[in-house]
């Protein structure tokens, strides 16, 4: 195990395949915010809005299914677009997992990562415990509010809209926000927003738990207890159970796939490993 | 874990989230508060209605082909994210197709809007008469020349002047009724601060209590 939280660089794997996942996902996230600011720099306009509800191409609307509930919850009724809107939004999620959001489309993403990444090169170990069920409590929490308060209360801090709107439409003061996430996670809570309290990614992963795309470990003999996995995944809780858990399928073989709803398909576990356990896997729930 | 430490530790959460939610709307009700100078797009809910159903996209911004809509900001006096318009710097066009309320998702601008002349936006009031060079007998007539809802929502009342020499005053007077409080007429003054604006309508209408009825001299 390599020394303070570094991670065990095989020489033989070249950087590029260790970091082809990250740099797809950069590619994605970086891609998707580039778009939507082709309009605002460059006047144009194929997409317009923000991840909030957008409209690209003036054709397909995309709306935040989390944001059209709590609209819906205060007591108002949305257009026919933001229903379409959150429709192709929960379908895309449903088949290819809700988390994938967070992982490859969600701006704050940038930042509590680099958070995660200074952690690791700066060796900061210590990490106040958290439950990270808080976030399903928030999530309560912020389809709660609008019912009782008729206001979107939510939106006056979610950092992930906050960040999104922010850059398309400017920031004002809400980079403090973004600042506190990244501090938090750096010096108090590892992981600690998007893996413990955004409930954002609670409800996209509520959105993806019956999707047919898992990470899982076939190769799970090979495993030679490096850690490097458990070190660069932001819910290392999801792993254990595929790669050391003894539950057995129902054909009585071991059941190698992730199945937590909290994994966010960021593929990082698949190219740290030196002996190539991860990989995707495909299929319906009882049928893989 | 056993059953008591369970329900503690639940209780515990709940308390805690609770406690952060009683924070979060405490802190709601202060960022909700529009200031008067900022108006809503065509369509706009009522305020305490708005808040609940905008998702704060920013799509009925793009949609304006005059671009004088705004996002409002964290650290403005204004509801984070939701869009507004300042009358003095660019008043609403009135587009008879009316794109910001067609492109909105949630109908936070009401999609039943569909003749813009019906819009409320504010209502516009002559708010300095000292000011208004109308009301020293000048023929500025700025404010009813731009009106969209010309000669209907702002009329031109001829007044007797008292200074000698001057024969009459063409004063600008708003009807509440035509006024959709576009905000152009706060546009134009011609003043360095405008004479005439747009205020939320509640701020500025009177009203007479329902038993009170005009008889047919005029009195109540």
């Amino acid at each position: 195990m390599a020394d303070r939280g570094r991670l065990s660089t095989d020489p033989r794997k070249p950087w590029l395949k260790r970091h082809r996942w990250l740099l797809l996902r950069r590619f994605n996230q970086l891609g998707v915010l580039f778009m939507f600011l082709l309009g605002p720099l460059f006047g144009a306009w194929l997409v317009t809005g923000n991840l909030s509800s957008s409209m690209t191409l003036n054709i397909l609307p995309l709306t935040d299914p989390l944001l059209l509930t709590q609209s819906m919850l205060s007591g108002s009724w949305p257009a026919t677009t933001g229903f379409i809107g959150a429709g192709l939004v929960l379908l895309f999620y449903a088949l290819l997992g809700g988390r994938v959001f967070c992982a490859w489309v969600c701006p704050v993403n940038l930042v509590t990562d680099l958070a995660a990444w200074l952690r690791r090169r700066l060796g900061i170990r210590g990490s106040a415990r958290l439950s990270r069920n808080l976030r399903w409590w928030l999530l309560g929490l912020v389809l709660l509010l609008p019912v009782l308060t008729g206001t979107m209360v939510w939106e006056y801090v979610n950092p992930v809209s906050m960040l999104h709107r922010g850059l398309i439409f400017g920031i004002g003061w809400a980079w403090l926000i973004l600042a506190a996430v990244f501090l938090y996670d750096l010096l108090i809570v590892s992981r600690g927003w998007c893996g413990h309290l955004c409930p954002v990614g609670a409800c996209y992963a509520a959105i993806g738990v019956a999707a047919p795309v898992h990470i899982a470990a076939p190769r799970r003999d090979q495993c030679d207890d490096c850690l490097d996995c458990f070190k660069v995944c932001p819910e290392p809780q999801v792993i254990k159970p595929a790669l050391k858990g003894r539950t057995l399928r129902s054909d009585g073989r071991q059941d190698p796939v992730i199945d937590s709803i909290d994994c966010t398909k960021c593929g990082r576990c698949i190219e740290v490993c030196d002996r190539d356990v991860f990989g995707l896997r495909l299929g319906w729930r009882g049928n893989r | 874990m056993n059953r008591r430490e369970f329900v503690l530790s639940s209780a515990r959460t709940a308390a805690t989230v609770s406690l952060l939610g009683l924070g979060l709307s405490l802190y709601s009700r202060q960022a909700s508060s529009l200031p008067a100078w900022a108006l809503r797009p065509p369509g706009a809910l009522p305020e305490a209605d708005f808040h609940g159903a905008c998702i704060r996209c920013g799509l009925c911004v793009r949609a304006c082909p005059f671009d004088m809509l705004h996002l409002a900001r964290l650290g403005q006096n204004i509801p984070t994210g939701t869009p507004y318009f300042i009358a003095r710097e660019a008043g609403c066009e009135m587009c008879e197709d009316i794109p910001c309320v067609a492109a909105c998702p949630s109908n936070a601008l009401d999609h039943g809007l569909t003749d813009i002349n019906d819009a409320d936006m504010g209502l516009a009031i002559v708010s300095d008469q000292e000011a208004c060079i109308a009301f020293q007998g000048l023929r500025c007539e700025v404010c009813f020349n731009i009106c969209p809802i010309r000669g209907d929502a702002i009329r031109l009342e001829y007044r007797h002047s008292e200074r000698p020499g001057q024969r009459a005053l063409f004063i600008p007077v708003v009807h509440a009724e035509h006024c959709t409080g576009c905000g152009k007429c706060e546009e134009a003054c011609i003043l360095e601060e405008a004479a005439i604006r747009v205020l939320p309508r509640h701020l500025i209408q009177g009203k007479l209590a329902q038993h009170e009825r005009l008889n047919s001299d005029g009195g109540l």
